[in-house]
């Protein structure tokens, strides 16, 4: 029996599991990081134990604090989530060891997925379909010739990927022989800096795969099942953010397929509780082994959804020594369920992490959605931990109700105070491949993300967007009035309108307007209009722009508009109306591109630098990125040290061309 | 609406009830009137606007300058409100409308200031007499509303035809500035150009001065006066640039790249000064009227001769229409009584029926009293063609009773607003605060008239007084000469008493469209308030 559960998690799957522990009338423990005193996961715990510091590998990497904090509240069990010490076999077997249930798999069942090589001669042998390929050893390297032909056998194209590790990280597609070589060597430097282990192996590349994953579960007494499919092929650097339940790619028959490879792969390798079996699709139907997520997915919500299945539930009544509950054995699919994650990052930056103070979070109560949400108004997002800030998931009777659903319940939630990938997420569920379901995991390849986030509008819903963004600034301003019950922009010999500039998608647009009491008089891009207001906050506009009148949903991030109304969504960036001269950063300088953590500063002040020389290695959200120079030249100004946090613009270091005086 | 709901003076008080019938041929015909009326203003306000003319303009800009309205609108807060004084400055005579320089009242980080922009377009910026007048005028109303000053300096000094009426007198503005140093009222000189000889001391009287790189030039002579002077040779950057006088004199304070760099340092400093009004604020409930202002076109006469309720235009005016009316059985050729304006309370005294005989002149006294008592600003709207003449009130005291009301006005110490109407003629205008009573703000309506007296009166007078002397002197009295000598005067007088006219000649701080009325009520009342709201005491009140 569990009687106290500690998570060994953070954000919204902390608070998941609690929820469900909380119904089966089960303790619950927190461990929080320092930036999490105040998270609502830390709250809604019966208890909260702290883990003092706020990177990941001082808190909750720290396997030994988590099992000391559940020895001293006295929690019987501990749910690790997904990340984390989650598909870790130490740490399931220091559990052990401490008389603690670790809600998961076997230790051995984890260490037998771990290695990628090995999962995959497991899966081979247990008659599951795999990919062909090879990993690659001294021996083969030394040999050309051989390695040749190994990949010729294979069939071009190749994928080399790191053979421990995952996330993206050193995985290089080669379609020609002579690419294969430096493509080996690349893989392999990477993989050795990012995982610690040089090995790489090369395997058959699946053109337009699609990402079809298995949710198994299986008891202690040798009973398996699977939970039919989850499609999350919208993928961006290899990081799901659309994910749905059932595949359109999938029928019965091949459903039943797949289902029986998940369950023999489970039995395999003695599998217990819930776990994931992933496969990629080819567009003919064959599919292939990729790997066993030995833990509960993030995408978990969409099989829920549709199968009616609470499966933190079953995982705590299976821990428990419970057989598998019957629904799990009934489970049958009903309707359609999608879920969205939504990220704290700035998408047309190249999806680069973004931070922040969520002022106010509100996603509308529609039919059939469900909010698992790791924030709440106030929540900040640093720099420590993923940017997933919550899923929103949307059930459906079709497919199609379920996009429509979640479209709308997007479009109209509000995230104050941090950027979001929301209106690409939106972008996405409107576009007509992914409604039509024609979806692979290189969709975002084939549509660009900053086009989908910014769909092209008709003139007069920009218009009337934008006069809307510049009449809640003014209300707001106009709360801190000298007089605010004078008319707003009131001149007694008028001369020129009010002015607003505001950037859409990289182009400045001037908004001019005057007001008369309830009617503006108005140009936008030199387009003149006229307006009736009919109720202004700074949260919406209730406005008729020459004859159509519609309201239009204002969020604001400092100086971004989020701006929804007439059907579309815009994001707009108020030009400051002065510009500080100093503000201007000097020529040459290295700017960091994101708020992270200097994690080496690899040259000096003075050294003599070409083109594409690295000058330093910046961390942030789990991914290193190299600040290089962006020409020859001669580093002047190094304004970072290794381990100092640093904001997202921060000046890292100034570079003076040859030749140039800095 | 809450507050408007519970507060006392929301709950007792009685809004006034319109009896205006919108529908009448009186009421059309005001209408048309006014409208035409504000058409001429509108053309009138276009020469303002325009400055020296197109050419001048295209010519400024092409420099990669600002015109002085822009400036002025990228200073203002946005979407605050800016209440532009004496626009008709210098109409009628021989300088451009407008004379060469704006004023005007408004909020720049958050403080309600006096701007006084140089329009360089107009003659270089140049200053005539009525630029002077202007300008003094808009540093007294910021002396004595205690509202912080910014200069935008771009002025070749004086028009030099023109020193004999100038020189003297300029030196003022110097003075001035200083004086309101003195009285802790910050200045701020933003010098976006010419600012030489005489034009350098603003910079240099001023608390805060900022200069623009390679256009602001201070200095005392330049490089031609220098070199006849003392046969040095210099040029503009060295006698007077905005690096020199931001690293060498030190006269400016801060050295800007550029215009609106200038304009977003004036901005800062305005944040920094940490101004507080020292009047009490609204504190009532500002609800707005019940009736529609829109409608005031319809009251404000055609013809000043056919008087007009002044409670349909305080209906329009004041907030939620609420006036609570004093004395309203005694003397009712003026009506008196407590209202509020964007929630400042005020006290009222309008003319009903244009005369005003001793009880209407010692009910004003008395009020003008109680307004002192109670620190309340008093608003006179202004309707009259004077103090009732006749035997019956001769022999009853009539100028005892006039110069009552005249010495209470006088020594009032409340803020006074005015605004005439349509008719401001003979002593009326001084009982009733006119100009030379020192109000905070004077305003007319687009269609009023102030003089000694109507025109068509003072005409008759004339006529009259010529038939007695050529009867003295038993002379023949010409009819026909007669006849058209008093045309002719009365279109003279007539034109006199136009409000361009007494605006033109700086007797007014600017010709209103009726409408308005409230707006410029509120602006002016919160500038009031920057400074203290105090009444004068003593005596108590006399019961006259």
């Amino acid at each position: 029996m569990v009687t106290k559960l500690l998570i060994a998690n953070r954000g919204e799957i902390a608070s998941r599991i609690i929820r469900t522990a909380h119904e089966l009338d089960i303790a619950t423990v927190a461990v929080f990081s320092d930036p999490d005193a105040d998270a609502p996961f830390a709250r809604e715990a019966d208890e909260a134990v702290r883990l003092p510091g706020a990177t990941p590998t001082e808190t909750y990497l720290r396997g030994d604090l988590v099992i000391a904090a559940a020895q001293r509240t006295g929690a019987d069990a501990i749910h690790p989530g997904y990340g984390f010490l989650s598909e870790n076999a130490d740490f399931a077997r220091a559990c052990a060891a401490a008389g603690i249930t670790f809600i998961g798999p076997p230790p051995d069942a984890i260490d037998a997925m771990g290695s990628k090589t090995r999962a995959k001669e497991l899966m081979d042998k247990a008659g599951v379909p795999v990919l062909p390929g090879l990993v690659i050893d001294s021996d083969l390297l030394a040999d050309g010739g051989q390695l040749a032909q190994a990949a010729a056998d294979l069939a071009f194209p190749l994928l080399v990927k790191a053979a421990y590790g995952g996330g993206g990280r050193g995985m290089r597609i080669v379609r020609q022989v002579d690419e294969l070589a430096e493509a080996v060597a690349g893989a392999q430097r990477e993989a050795a800096s990012a995982f610690g282990n040089a090995t790489v192996f090369l395997e058959h590349y699946v053109e337009r795969p699609r990402h079809i994953e298995v949710q198994i579960f299986a008891d202690q007494h040798g009973n398996a099942v699977h939970l039919f499919e989850r499609e999350c092929s919208i993928q961006r650097r290899y990081q799901k953010i659309i994910e749905e339940a059932p595949s359109v790619a999938v029928d019965d028959e091949l459903r039943e397929r797949l289902g029986s490879a998940a369950v023999a792969a489970a039995n395999a390798i003695g599998y217990v509780g819930a776990g994931t079996v992933e496969f990629v699709l080819d567009q003919q139907g064959q599919f292939f082994f990729l790997e066993v997520n030995t833990r509960l997915q993030v995408e978990h919500p969409v099989t829920e959804e549709i199968t009616g299945l609470d499966l933190v539930r079953a995982q705590l009544l299976v821990a428990e020594g419970a057989p598998l509950p019957d629904e799990l054995r009934q489970a049958r699919i009903n309707g359609h369920a999608i879920e969205v994650r939504l990220y704290a990052e700035d998408v047309p930056a190249g999806f680069l992490p973004a931070t922040g103070t969520v002022h106010r979070f509100e996603v509308p109560a529609l039919t059939g959605i469900r909010v698992d949400s790791g924030i709440t108004d106030g929540s900040v997002i640093g720099v420590h931990y993923d940017p997933m800030l919550a899923k929103i998931i949307a059930y459906g009777p079709t497919r199609a109700d379920a996009i429509r659903r979640l479209g709308r319940a997007l479009a109209r939630t509000r995230v104050d105070g941090v950027t979001t990938n929301r209106e690409l997420l939106v972008g996405i569920l409107r576009e007509e491949e992914f409604r039509a379901g024609a979806i692979d995991t290189g969709y975002l390849n084939r549509h660009d993300p900053v086009a989908l986030s910014t769909p092209p509008l008709p003139d007069d819903v920009l218009a009337t967007h934008l006069l809307a963004a510049a009449l809640t600034a003014a209300t707001r301003r106009r709360a801190n009035a000298v007089l605010p019950t004078l008319p707003p922009g009131w001149r007694n010999v008028p001369t020129e309108p009010q002015r607003t500039v505001l950037e859409v998608a990289g182009k400045a647009i001037e908004v001019r307007y005057r007001q008369y009491g309830d009617r503006v008089k108005a140009s936008v891009d030199g387009r003149p209009l006229e307006a009736l207001v009919h109720r202004v906050d700074t949260g919406l506009v209730d406005i008729t722009v020459d004859d159509v009148r519609a309201t239009v949903y204002v969020t604001r991030d400092g100086a971004v508009f989020h701006l929804d109304g007439r059907g579309a969504s815009t994001v707009a960036r108020e030009v400051p109306r002065f510009v500080e001269p100093g503000a201007n950063v000097a020529p040459g300088s290295l700017v960091a591109p994101m708020p992270g953590t200097v994690v080496r500063v690899v040259v000096e002040e003075g050294a003599t630098v070409t083109t594409g020389d690295v000058v330093l290695v910046l961390e942030a959200m789990k991914m290193e990125h190299t600040v290089t120079a962006p020409q020859d030249g001669v580093v002047v100004e190094i304004n970072a040290r290794q381990g100092q946090t640093v904001d997202g613009g921060h000046v890292l270091a100034v570079l003076a061309a040859d030749g140039e005086q800095p | 609406m809450t507050i408007v709901a519970t507060h006392p003076r929301a709950v007792e008080g009685t809004p006034l009830r319109s009896r205006l019938d919108t529908a009448s041929e009186l009421y059309r015909t005001n209408r048309a009137a006014q409208l035409k009326f504000l058409a001429e203003l509108d053309d009138q306000l276009d020469l303002a606007r325009a400055g020296g003319g197109e050419r001048y303009r295209q010519r400024h800009h092409d420099r990669g300058r600002l015109l002085v309205r822009e400036r002025i609108e990228l200073l203002l807060d946005r979407d605050a409100p800016f209440l532009e004084l004496s626009t008709l400055a210098a109409w009628g005579s021989e300088f451009a409308v407008g004379a060469s320089v704006v004023t005007g009242i408004g909020v720049v980080s958050g403080v309600e200031v006096v701007i006084l922009g140089h329009d360089p377009t107009v003659r270089g910026g140049a200053m005539n007499p009525y630029s002077l007048k202007k300008t003094l005028r808009a540093l007294e109303i910021a002396r004595r509303n205690r509202l912080p000053v910014v200069n935008l300096v771009e002025s070749g000094g004086a028009d030099l035809p023109n020193q004999a009426d100038l020189f003297v007198q300029a030196g003022k503005i110097f003075h001035d500035l200083s004086e309101l140093s003195a009285l802790g009222i910050p200045t701020i000189a933003l010098v976006f150009g010419n600012s030489t000889a005489g034009g350098a001391y603003v910079p240099g009287m001023c608390d805060y001065t900022v200069l623009v790189d390679q256009q602001a030039k201070v200095f005392l002579g330049g490089p031609p006066l220098v070199k006849m002077a003392t046969g040095e040779e210099s040029n503009d950057e060295d006698l007077g640039g905005a690096a020199m006088h931001a690293r060498v004199s030190g006269l400016a304070d801060h050295f800007a790249v550029d215009e609106q760099d200038a304009i977003r340092i004036g901005r800062r400093i305005l944040s920094e000064i940490n101004w507080r009004k020292l009047g009490p604020g609204p504190s009532l409930p500002a609800d707005p009227p019940l009736y529609d202002p829109e409608e005031l076109l319809g009251i404000a006469p055609s013809d000043f001769r056919v008087p007009f309720d002044p409670r349909e235009v305080l209906a329009r005016v004041v907030d939620g229409s609420r006036f609570g009316e004093y004395k309203p059985d005694y003397g009712t050729s003026i009506v008196t009584g407590w209202a509020s304006i964007h929630g400042f309370p005020v006290g009222v005294l309008a003319n009903a029926n244009g005369v005003l005989f001793s009880e209407e002149a010692k009910k004003a006294s008395e009020f003008i009293l109680l307004a002192n008592q109670a620190d309340t600003p008093l608003v006179f709207l202004q309707n009259t063609t004077g103090y009732m003449v006749g035997a019956a009130y001769e022999q009853g005291g009539i100028i005892k009773d006039g110069a009552k009301m005249i010495n209470a006005v006088t020594n009032s110490r409340v803020p006074h607003l005015t605004v005439n109407m349509a008719a401001s003629f003979g002593a009326g205008n001084y009982g009733m605060s006119g100009r030379a009573y020192d109000p905070r703000l004077m305003f007319a309506w687009v269609g009023a008239k102030c003089a000694v007296m109507g025109a068509a009166q003072l005409a008759g007078v004339l006529s009259i007084v010529g038939k007695a002397a050529a009867a003295a002197a038993g002379r023949p009295f010409d009819q026909e000469a007669d006849d058209r000598r008093r045309e002719e005067i009365e279109g003279q007088i007539s034109a006199e008493s136009h409000s361009f006219f007494m605006s033109g000649k700086l007797y007014d701080d600017g010709v209103l469209d009726p409408r308005d009325t409230r707006t410029v009520l509120g602006i002016a009342l919160s500038a009031a308030h920057s400074g203290p709201i105090e009444g004068r005491r003593g005596y108590g009140v006399f019961r006259m």
